[in-house]
Parts: C-alpha cells; sequence; structure tokens
C-alpha cells in the first residue's frame, strides 16, 4: 500500500453532504495520497456521486472541510480528470473519437483553437495510453460501451491529471473487458502516480489492486484497506444490520444482506 | 440592356451574374443570402451536434409570431423576429438545462406561438402576402437597410460563435465533463439559444419560417456525413448553405418559381446524395 505522502491529495475532515434539501451522508474523514487506488462502494442512491461532486467543487460541502491538492475543490480542477457515469452515446454521432479526447486539454478554453495538429497529437498519446490508438479516426456513434471507456478515460488522462475520478467505469462491460480495464487503470496509476477514485458496483475485480476502500451506506462513510472495511463486523456496524462478508478460496467476496439492509423501509 | 427578367443563360456565369446583378433587388438578394448561409451553416452546425433542432423548430414559429405582431403594428417585421425569437429561446433555456428533457417544453412554448401569430395575422388587414412571405421567405423584396441590418448582426453573431467556439463543442458533445472542467453550461446554452435565435430571424428573409430547416439543419446534417471534426464539418455545412442559397438565386432568375423551392429542393438533393453515397459504401 502507498505511503501518504506529506501533501495529501484529498483530505476530508467530518464531511457532510447534503443534495436537493436532502442529508446523503455525513462525518466523513479521511486522508488520500498520492498515487493511491481507492475504490468507492455502497448500494445505490448511497451518495457515490455525490462524493464526486462535491471533489469536482460542484457541490459545496453540508458541514466538515474538504481539501483537494492542496487547495479548494474548484481550484484543483484543471488537474483533475474526470470520467463520468455514461448514457449511450447517439449512434449517429459521427464525430471522431480523437475530436472527443482533444477536449479534455484545452475544449474549456474561450477563443478559438490556433494549435490544433499539437492538440491532437496529445490527443492521439493518451489514446496509445490507453490501447486506442486504432479508434482514434472511428466516429462515436458506432464505438463499443468498452471502446467508449477507453476513449473517456483517454480523454481524462490527456491533461496529465494528479488526480482521476472514475464514476462506475465498469458498468455494462463483461467480466473480461472488466478485468483488462482495471488492470488498464491501474497501470496508469502505478506508472504515473496518479491517484484514482474509481466508483464500482462490484468490487470483486477490483479487490486485487484497491490500496483502499471508501464504503458508503446509510448516510455513513467507513474507509480504510480493503481488508480492513470490507468485513462482517465494520459493514453490520455501517449499515446497522446484520451483514455477512463471505470469501471464498480465491479471496473472492461476496456481501450478503446489504442491499435489503439499504432500503430497510422498502 | 432594356429586358427586364427575360434574360436566358448564355452559358457563361460571369456574364449572367453581371446580367442579374444589374438589379438592386438581385444585388441585395445575393449580399442578404450569403451573410444568412454562413450564419445559419455555422450555428446550424450546432443545432445538429446538440441534437435541438426542435428547438430551432420552434424558434422559427415564435418569430412568426413576432413577425406577424410587427406586420400588424406596421414595425419592419425583423424587429419582431428578433424580440420573439430571442425572448422564446431564452424561455426555452430557463425552462430545462438538458437538451434532452425539453421536447415538452418546447412543444407547449411552440403552440402558444403558432396561436398568437395567427390572432395576429387574422387582426392585420392588409394583404396575405405579407403572411406568404413570412412563411416562405420572399429574399428578392430585402431592401438596403435590410441588407444592412442583416450583415450587422450577421458579423456580431460570427464574433461570439468565434468566441464561445471550443466550450460550445465541449459541452455539447459531453456536457458533465465540460461542467466539471468547469465550463458554464447553462449559460452557454442559453447563449447557444440566444445564437440560434437570432440567426433564425435573419434566416426568416431567405427561406422564410417554414424551411428554415433547409439552411439551418440539411447543410449541418450532410457536412456531418462529410466530415468527422468539428471544424472540419461547420465550414462544410457553411459552404453547403452557400451553394444551394446561390444556385436558388441564380435559377430563380430565368424560372419563375420561388428561391426558397429551388434552396430547400437543391439542398434535399445534396442530402439523398451524401446519404445514397454512404449507403453504396457500406
Amino acid at each position: 500500500m502507498a505511503e501518504v505522502s506529506a501533501h495529501p491529495v484529498i483530505s476530508a475532515d467530518q464531511l457532510a453532504a447534503r443534495y436537493r434539501g436532502h442529508e446523503v451522508w455525513r462525518g466523513a474523514s479521511f486522508t488520500i495520497g498520492a498515487g493511491e487506488f481507492v475504490g468507492i462502494l455502497g448500494p445505490n442512491g448511497a451518495g457515490k456521486t455525490t462524493l464526486f461532486r462535491l471533489l469536482l467543487g460542484l457541490l459545496a460541502p453540508a458541514d466538515g472541510s474538504l481539501e483537494v491538492l492542496g487547495g479548494s475543490p474548484s481550484s484543483a480542477r484543471p488537474r483533475i480528470g474526470y470520467v463520468p457515469q455514461r448514457r449511450p452515446i447517439d449512434a449517429e454521432m459521427t464525430v471522431e473519437a480523437l475530436e472527443l479526447v482533444r477536449l479534455g486539454l484545452r475544449g474549456n478554453v474561450f477563443g478559438l483553437a490556433l494549435n490544433g495538429a499539437a492538440e491532437r497529437k496529445q490527443a492521439m498519446a493518451a489514446l496509445k495510453q490507453v490501447d486506442a490508438e486504432h479508434l482514434a479516426h472511428r466516429p462515436l456513434g458506432v464505438l463499443s460501451g468498452g471502446e467508449l471507456q477507453r476513449i473517456f478515460l483517454a480523454q481524462a488522462l490527456v491533461g496529465k491529471p494528479n488526480l482521476l475520478l472514475l464514476d462506475e467505469p465498469l458498468a455494462n462491460l463483461d467480466i473480461r473487458r472488466e478485468v483488462d480495464l482495471v488492470q488498464l487503470i491501474n497501470g496508469v496509476v502505478r506508472q504515473q502516480e496518479v491517484t484514482a477514485l474509481l466508483i464500482a458496483h462490484d468490487l470483486n475485480p477490483l479487490l486485487p489492486v484497491l490500496d483502499r476502500v471508501i464504503y458508503i451506506a446509510r448516510g455513513r462513510v467507513a474507509t480504510g484497506t480493503p481488508e480492513k472495511v470490507i468485513t462482517s463486523k465494520t459493514l453490520s456496524e455501517l449499515y446497522d444490520a446484520p451483514i455477512e462478508v463471505l470469501r471464498d478460496s480465491r479471496g473472492r467476496v461476496a456481501v450478503l444482506g446489504a442491499e435489503e439492509a439499504s432500503h430497510p423501509h422498502a | 440592356m432594356s429586358h427586364f427578367f427575360a434574360d436566358t443563360f448564355s452559358m457563361n456565369l460571369i456574364q449572367d451574374l453581371r446580367d442579374m446583378w444589374q438589379y438592386a433587388f438581385m444585388r441585395n438578394a445575393f449580399i442578404a443570402g450569403t451573410i444568412v448561409a454562413i450564419v445559419a451553416g455555422a450555428v446550424g452546425y450546432f443545432v445538429v451536434l446538440r441534437r435541438s433542432s426542435f428547438a430551432a423548430h420552434s424558434l422559427s414559429h415564435a418569430g412568426f409570431a413576432g413577425a406577424a405582431g410587427a406586420v400588424w403594428l406596421g414595425l419592419n417585421p425583423l424587429v419582431g423576429l428578433l424580440a420573439f425569437t430571442s425572448a422564446g429561446g431564452l424561455l426555452m433555456a430557463a425552462l430545462g438545462r438538458k437538451a434532452a428533457a425539453r421536447d415538452v417544453q418546447i412543444g407547449t412554448v411552440l403552440a402558444f406561438m403558432l396561436g398568437l401569430g395567427v390572432l395576429f395575422i387574422s387582426l392585420y388587414k392588409g394583404y396575405a402576402t405579407e403572411a406568404y412571405s413570412l412563411l416562405f421567405g420572399e429574399i428578392l423584396g430585402v431592401s438596403r437597410g435590410d441588407v444592412v441590418v442583416t450583415a450587422l448582426i450577421g458579423a456580431l453573431l460570427l464574433v461570439v460563435l468565434a468566441v464561445v467556439y471550443r466550450p460550445l463543442v465541449f459541452a455539447s458533445l459531453d456536457e458533465d465533463v465540460a461542467e466539471a472542467k468547469g465550463v458554464p453550461v447553462g449559460l452557454l446554452s442559453a447563449c447557444f439559444m440566444l445564437m440560434v435565435a437570432v440567426a433564425t430571424a435573419i434566416a426568416v428573409q431567405v427561406v422564410g419560417v417554414l424551411l428554415i430547416f433547409a439552411l439551418m439543419v440539411t447543410p449541418p446534417a450532410i457536412a456531418e456525413r462529410l466530415s468527422r471534426r468539428p471544424a472540419q464539418a461547420l465550414s462544410l455545412s457553411v459552404l453547403v448553405a452557400l451553394l444551394v442559397t446561390w444556385f436558388g438565386l441564380f435559377i430563380s432568375y430565368y424560372v419563375p418559381y420561388p428561391v426558397s423551392f429551388f434552396i430547400t429542393t437543391s439542398v434535399f438533393g445534396l442530402y439523398l446524395l451524401t446519404r445514397g453515397i454512404a449507403f453504396v459504401r457500406k
């Protein structure tokens, strides 16, 4: 596990989130250092994406404090690569993948782009990094879910970020592609000392590579190493209900009772 | 030359153009048509990229109500067009941010605006030709003053487009990431609706309310199939809009049918051609 360095990438203290007048969760305190790979887990609607909105400065903390890359979340934005949860792209969309990646560089800058060739070169390098050079000139509308995830990842990486926020990048992928993508992201995290936070539903493809877990459920947040957090004891406390964590001989984990406990009145 | 309208093709393009440009109304039509084609082709690219052609369609109907109201009050129709399309555009932007969720709101505004247009037309006691030219365009009736106003508005619109170009491409293709990168997506969306509104207002002179798509949607739809890069596709869209506008004006000088008919027909022909070529290539 990576050491937490003197300058944490993210530090949250008694952080609370409120969305549209309702408290989502509170009491989140954690510090994440450079080069850590962190999984964000929890049931649907627990507030995982809300945490990302706080980190991006799109939502203000309801309570507590939050620092990202040594400053306020919105000041850190240029150094954050973000892959939001995706809906499918219009099949008629003819814009090529490379142009989408290129927007990750200076797409937010007003005025005409005068350095197009240099930007396209950098975008190509980012595509190469995620083994997707061959997709560069394909229209976005014809790409598969797995191919699109690589393009989105390249877009997040092209600006050489210090922090990657990936919201459900493994959704709608088959198991083989899940494993491929996790390995790809892990490679980037390890080689470039990028800190990555990844929201996921199924933690099994991630368990071998995660340094740390942020588990959100029932308005509370638990953090620590996977071995510490993904246990019957910690999760039962978090959910305030009996949760059973089972491990098989190959280290795979099954969390029993979590879905029911997350909607106790359903 | 003493004849009027009765020129025939000389097969010499330069000579033919020189003939028709003797007449002020033809010169005005070519200049106004050129400006409108450039603006509509450029703004239209984003209409297609953002899949918001229904919004553009609605704005043209709001423009109809505004122009009909202006005619009734004895004002220049362009004043009414600008006022109503801009108000309609801002209203649509305010009703809902996500383009996909806007169909119902836009349809509601559309019906209301058309109703107003009907009222104004019935209140106006003049000739039905005014209403006809609003619906289908009357580019041969564009005055010198209209040309100047169109040129000023067109130039302003192109400057604004150049300034917002990159964030607008970003927000159009990838709104969530653009927002996370600090692009003011809500403000940009309102700005874009306003640009569509103004482009619609000046384009109505050429093709009218009902045929606005011929310049704002079909050329970018053709361009989108020919290029996969936004900057290239936008340029192609402008080129197509220009070609069909010039073609329509040129033909209408010799054949006594409406200019907008020739524009819509030639652009539709090009659209079928590009789709046909794409189909054969597959």
